[in-house]
């Protein structure tokens, strides 16, 4: 019996996913705490959580389904489904609603033929609108995949970024600088 | 009063000096050397209960939108027993409009580490988190390895610089609730929970994190503390407004020249920092209107902001607030009720559904605005809308229906002709 634990279906932990698992524990005084960077292993290592993942998470750390279904289901950065491959997270919020991130919005759904919200039939691209991403002297922007920002879009800018994420090729880190800096 | 020199003025939260991130860099610009005086010279800094009132003295008014004073809220826990007491070092940063805490975690970690630090020392806390919101995930890894070189360097662990003060720090990812940023929700995210805040009292002081006391502080609010303790209470009340001193990280976003983040003294003139700090509106346009802090303070009108500064007191005189100083400029052409529309929309979908008003309310304005933004809205809608406000407000657990009814309520005040216009265009209005 205790063999199946950490086996659900096709989802498996790594050793290594297992010892940063048992890092992570160690910094809280109970194991509830580690729900949701648990969650974010799983994430990256399965590219969601879907409720096979998160009975893979419940039953690795020992605590009821419902409770990680629950804490899944509230977050948005969790991926409840499989998504494409690139996950577009366009910020339509205030300023960038002012700077113009609907326009962008609409440009890639044209461009990608889908709607916000869905994905690509190739699996290649998922296109969301969310809430304000904490860029928003740098508006419009995206967030690729829960990690890279792109600031400051233009139609151009959106051209060459699905371009080159086509052939594989992720943008780095795009450095905002304080506009009065010179230094760094 | 007289006006803020602001023009003189040199950062101290990030100021321009290349890898500052990096610990020997920071180390040789004079970091980590309040941690060291607060935990050897003691002369000077007799006890933890020095510290706190070093910065209680200070005013520090919590930069993260409340603007209580820090070392006052630091001096609400009770007495150590010997169990575990934590600090939640608040770095969600959510509030449409606020960008500025994320420059700190990549210009200058250590600043902030070290604020912490010696806040855990003044309140005898023994386990540090840092919530940083899961979408800074490019952060997140910056101040993980920040923390691991003070690790390495023995700021943080058992018997930092060989005293008897020890203390862990972790850093917990969010995942995407804006929500989260209410402190007691961030407490119950930390506890690896759904963000639902809670209800108040007990307050975290007394019953915080695992039932234990546990002090939440923002960001910003602790990169001032080793410079307090450093150059003293007294010189930091001298820079900018007397009653909401120090340094401030203005976010400026929106239609102007030159958006970004910039750390001015507080009480600088709403129409200096528009125009001169951030370069004016774009295209030469003018200006129609400003959020001041934070999409839940209430917007300004272009012609009530002369005479008006970047701090509470000044922007009470006009019915607003500087919450997290992240402003939003809006110039002649913009729009009001699409702007407000997407408020709503935000706190409509970041609305954690506990409690009826919020979860109902914030639902209702969304719908109602979109119903006028699409031309079907009638005069009496906007009553309507100010009326679902005062159901709101003031009646759930957390701000975030106050947060949701103030914008609603001060746009539509403040801009009532053009939502009249808006609805006597409508399809129901009689011609």
């Amino acid at each position: 019996m205790e063999k199946q634990i950490n086996k659900i279906m096709a989802y498996e932990f790594t050793k290594e996913d297992l010892k940063e698992i048992e890092k992570i524990k160690s910094h809280y005084p109970e194991v509830k705490p580690a729900t949701l960077p648990v969650l974010w292993i799983a994430q990256n290592r399965f590219g969601h959580v879907d409720p096979d993942v998160q009975r893979l998470v419940a039953e690795t750390l020992e605590l009821p389904e419902a409770h990680v279904h629950g804490v899944a289901s509230f977050y948005t950065q969790y991926y409840k489904e499989k998504k494409g491959k690139y996950v577009l997270d366009v910020c339509t919020c205030l300023s960038c609603q002012l700077c113009g991130g609907y326009d962008m919005l609409h440009y890639l759904e044209e461009k990608l033929g889908i709607k916000e919200g869905e994905t690509s039939d190739d699996g290649m691209f998922t296109l969301n609108q969310v809430e304000c991403l904490g860029a928003c002297g740098y508006a419009p922007m995206l967030q690729i995949t829960n990690d890279k920002y792109v600031n400051n879009l233009t139609s151009e800018k959106l051209d060459n970024l699905v371009d080159s994420l086509k052939k594989g090729e992720e943008p780095g880190y795009e450095k905002m600088e304080m506009p009065l800096r010179k230094n760094n | 009063m007289s006006t803020v020199d602001w023009k003189k003025y040199e950062p101290v939260l990030i100021p321009d000096i290349k890898d500052l991130h990096k610990i020997d860099v920071y180390e040789k610009n004079g970091g980590y050397q309040a941690l060291k005086s607060i935990l050897t010279d003691k002369k000077k800094w007799a006890d933890p209960k020095s510290v706190v009132n070093e910065v209680k003295d200070a005013n520090i008014r919590g930069r993260g939108g409340a603007g209580f004073n820090a070392g006052l809220k630091w001096s609400f826990m009770p007495p150590a027993d010997g169990g575990p007491r934590y600090l939640a070092c608040n770095g969600d940063e959510s509030e449409p409009g606020t960008f500025k805490d994320r420059k700190i975690f990549e210009f200058n970690p250590h600043l902030f580490i070290e604020g912490a630090l010696i806040a855990a020392y003044a309140m005898e806390i023994t386990t540090i988190y840092v919530y940083i919101r899961g979408e800074y995930l490019t952060y997140i890894k910056m101040m993980e390895k920040a923390i691991q070189d003070a690790y390495d360097k023995g700021y943080i662990g058992k018997n930092i610089v060989d005293s008897s003060f020890s203390v862990d720090f972790y850093v917990h990812s969010g995942a995407g609730a804006y929500i989260c940023g209410e402190e007691t929700s961030m407490l119950e995210s930390l506890e690896g929970k759904r963000g639902y805040p809670r209800v108040k009292p007990p307050f975290p002081a007394q019953k915080g994190l695992w039932g234990r006391p546990t002090t939440i502080n923002n960001i910003e609010t602790l990169s001032h503390v080793p410079a307090v303790i450093n150059r003293g209470s007294a010189w930091f009340k001298n820079i900018g407004s007397p009653t909401h001193p120090g340094p401030i990280l203005y976010g400026i976003s929106g239609h102007v020249n030159k958006p970004g983040v910039y750390e001015l003294p507080s009480g600088i003139p709403v129409l200096d920092l528009i125009n001169e700090v951030a370069g004016g509106i774009r295209n030469g346009k003018k200006l129609k209107a400003v959020i001041p802090g934070g999409s839940s303070t209430p917007i300004l009108r272009a012609d009530q902001l002369e005479g008006i500064t970047m701090d509470a007191d000044s922007l009470r005189t006009v019915g607003s607030m500087l919450g997290t100083a992240g402003m939003v400029v809006m110039d002649e052409d913009t729009d009001m009720i699409d702007v407000l529309w997407r408020i709503a929309h935000f706190y409509h979908h970041e609305s954690c559904g506990q409690c009826t008003p919020c979860r109902e309310g914030t639902g209702w304005l969304e719908k109602i605005l979109l119903k006028i933004k699409n031309g079907e809205g009638e005069v009496r809608d906007l009553d309507l809308l100010l009326d679902v406000t005062t159901q709101m407000e003031g009646r759930t657990i957390c701000a975030l229906a106050d947060a949701a009814a103030w914008p609603v309520r001060f746009t539509i005040n403040r801009f009532r002709d053009e939502f009249e216009a808006r609805c006597k265009k409508s399809v129901h209005a009689i011609a």
